[in-house]
């Protein structure tokens, strides 16, 4: 464990990293970014907390199982966005033309208009999901074998 | 039925990828909520395949369009070439995916009593079903990069698998070497992939094998193409790592990485025959995997003679089995787009295939006994081993029908694709042949070696109390087994009805082509 200062701060900064992380994933279709790389973000909030505090203190409020029910639920509602369009094709873009994420993305120099994609953005938040959670999985993993610690089973 | 088989190929990869992901969750409420869906997912995805197969027979190759308005409009309206990803299925394809839906049916059955003192099944599960999925998907995809990507997928989750149990030391060191082979394999198809995609500025094979030039960068990507794939099915010399993965892995999923490597093999048919169909320079190609495939029956044949644990002996029979195949197919692409194609190429060509399908049973059926001897004895040394005819009854029965095959005896299925390549290559090169018969002497002579010392004389003390392995782990021996016996039976309908397709979509590149690209002007 760090000094309380480094732990104060990053009880502040996580706050910022999370908003930033979030903030990729939800422009996924629009900025560079998205799912993995926001995800990608907030793990390395995660991994400032790792070092502040330590894996000990950590795996308290981080469980393995929990991660491992959020990675698989990531995962299924990736799977399960790309079977809604299974009337059609697998992976159809269910959602367009209609008012959720189903606008025509306008052209030229604009702000960008977040209510377009269809199906893509929630793909994002899906593969978000499962990133945190097996990213995070994975870190904590490291850090508690580095400490001579093992992980629930 | 209907709108189920139209859209077969993609559910063929999505039902155990989704398996897999939903393992974590219903595994908690049990082990026999694990293994109905485990069985469930996978019996099902057999059934579609073979419904697949069934259709693919009556109406030809079977494309499917992912994300588009309708599943076979390969190329957007306005646009004269594909855009999204493409699924093609064809003879070969459909061929490779009965085998692999068969064999990971079995292993998963098989896998329920071999690791039920293991730690972390869920886990083992989820990988198991992973790997189910990114095989099929290497299997049925039409894209370069799509392989690519199941190529990672299936690798990952074997290495994952082979240090499975993690209590020993050689099944960390054997995982890790699997890891590092694949990472460079994937890279080199990687490699590969890029180089074709900045000159032709697509991944869809059938386009690029349309308009595929055989340039200097082209050659330099089929030969990163077959070094990967080569490296991937353990041809010699580059065979270093596979018995040590092979032999550490548990059973059932060292039985699922000789598929793997068919996998792999079939990748690189795939990209020799319908990617460079029309431009390869099939004599000089042909006769390195002839060469190689001769020096991989002998290399593998002769290493594995004097080895003592059971795994690493089946690990090394395996390698030289691979040989027959790259060497039958070998010779059918040296021939290729000569007279001789018919006369025998294609003869050596489906031999070289039916003993893909051959191995396919006996080696995981031989790598499941030899599991099974390990959970019995819990030793690999066959030295150590003796007198357990008595007790496993099952197993030895089992493991003679196993042996016979893969010695090639007759009327056994080893024989009958064994004599289809002697009898074809004979006439392409009469040297091929004897050593393929030398190789087969020493196969017989080897397995029966270890099948004294492990199974005949009197009982040893230290094995007297043992049981029979328990049922779960016989039936999936005897899946394979029944499978074995079905092709002994019937050779000539299983060449009819699935080697002839097989061997007849890899040398009509044209059909492939088509299938996407539509009729060429």
């Amino acid at each position: 464990m760090l000094s309380k200062i480094v732990r104060t701060t990053a009880n502040q900064l996580i706050v910022f990293i999370l908003i930033f992380g979030l903030y990729v994933i939800a422009h996924g279709q629009l900025t560079p970014g998205g799912g993995f790389q926001g995800g990608a973000v907030i793990v390395s909030g995660v991994v400032m907390l790792l070092v502040a505090f330590n894996a000990k203190e950590l795996k308290k409020s981080l469980r393995e199982s929990g991660l491992s029910i959020m990675e698989s639920t990531g995962a299924l509602i990736f799977a399960a966005l790309a079977f809604a369009g299974i009337a059609t094709t697998f992976f159809y873009n269910v959602l367009v033309g209609t008012p959720i994420f189903g606008h025509v993305p306008p052209t030229g120099a604009n702000p960008g208009d977040v209510w377009t994609g269809g199906v893509v953005p929630l793909m994002n938040w899906a593969v978000g999901i499962k990133v945190v959670a097996g990213l995070s999985a994975v870190v904590l993993a490291m850090a508690l074998f580095s400490s001579g610690e093992e992980m629930e089973e | 039925m209907a709108s189920l088989l139209a859209q077969a190929p993609i559910l063929i990869i999505a039902i155990p990828l989704v398996a897999a992901f939903l393992t974590p969750l219903i595994g908690m409420r049990g082990d026999k909520a694990r293994k109905a869906l485990v069985v469930g997912s996978l019996a099902f995805t057999a059934f579609l395949v073979f419904a697949l197969a069934r259709d693919i027979s009556i109406t030809g190759i079977r494309v499917y369009t992912l994300g588009a308005t309708a599943p076979g409009l390969t190329e957007p309206t306005g646009f004269m070439f594909p855009v999204r990803i493409i699924l093609e299925v064809d003879g070969m394809s459909i061929f490779f995916g009965i085998i692999w839906a068969i064999v990971s049916l079995a292993a998963a059955i098989y896998s329920f009593s071999h690791i039920a003192s293991e730690t972390g099944q869920i886990r083992f599960f989820t990988l198991l079903l992973l790997m189910v999925a990114g095989g099929f998907g290497m299997m049925l995809t039409g894209d370069l990069f799509n392989l690519f990507v199941f190529l990672e997928i299936a690798s990952i989750a074997g290495g994952a698998l082979i240090g499975f149990r993690n209590r020993f030391g050689d099944t960390q060191e054997g995982a890790f070497k699997y890891i590092v082979v694949s990472a460079v394999a994937g890279l080199m198809v990687l490699l590969g992939t890029g180089i074709l995609y900045a000159q032709y500025n697509s991944l869809n094979m059938a386009f690029l094998a349309q308009a595929i030039q055989y340039t200097t960068l082209d050659k330099i990507a089929l030969a990163l193409f077959l070094i990967a794939f080569a490296m991937k099915t353990g041809m010699v010399p580059l065979h270093l790592w596979f018995p040590d993965a092979y032999s550490v892995a548990p059973a059932s999923i060292t039985g699922m990485l000789v598929i793997t490597s068919h996998a792999c093999m079939y990748a690189a048919f795939r990209v020799c025959f319908t990617l460079y169909g029309g431009v390869i320079d099939g004599l000089v190609v042909g006769w390195i995997i002839i060469i190689l495939g001769l020096l991989t029956m002998f290399v593998g044949v002769t290493m594995a003679v004097y080895q003592k644990d059971v795994m690493r002996f089946m690990s090394y029979h395996a390698i030289s089995q691979l040989g027959y195949m790259w060497v039958g197919v070998g010779v059918g692409l040296a021939v290729l787009g000569t007279p001789a194609l018919l006369a025998y190429g294609r003869d050596a060509m489906t031999g070289g295939i039916f003993h893909i399908l051959n191995h396919a049973m006996y080696k995981p059926l031989l790598f499941f006994t030899g599991g099974a001897l390990f959970y019995y004895t819990g030793t690999r040394d066959l030295a150590k081993m003796g007198g357990l005819a008595h007790k496993m009854k099952w197993t030895t029965v089992l493991y003679i029908i196993g042996t016979l095959s893969i010695s090639g005896i007759p009327p056994l299925n080893g024989f009958s694709s064994k004599i289809l390549i002697y009898e074809s290559v004979f006439r392409f090169n009469p040297i091929l042949t004897i050593v393929g018969i030398i190789v087969s002497i020493l196969t017989l002579a080897s397995f029966t070696k270890a099948f004294h010392s492990a199974f005949m004389g009197a009982e040893l003390p230290e094995y007297k109390g043992g049981k029979e392995v328990p049922k779960s782990m016989i039936i999936g021996m005897v899946i394979l087994a029944a499978g074995i016996v079905l092709i002994t039976l019937f050779p000539s309908l299983i060449v009819s009805w699935a080697l002839h397709p097989a061997a007849d979509a890899l040398i009509d590149h044209g059909a492939y082509i088509n299938a996407v690209m539509g009729a060429v002007p």
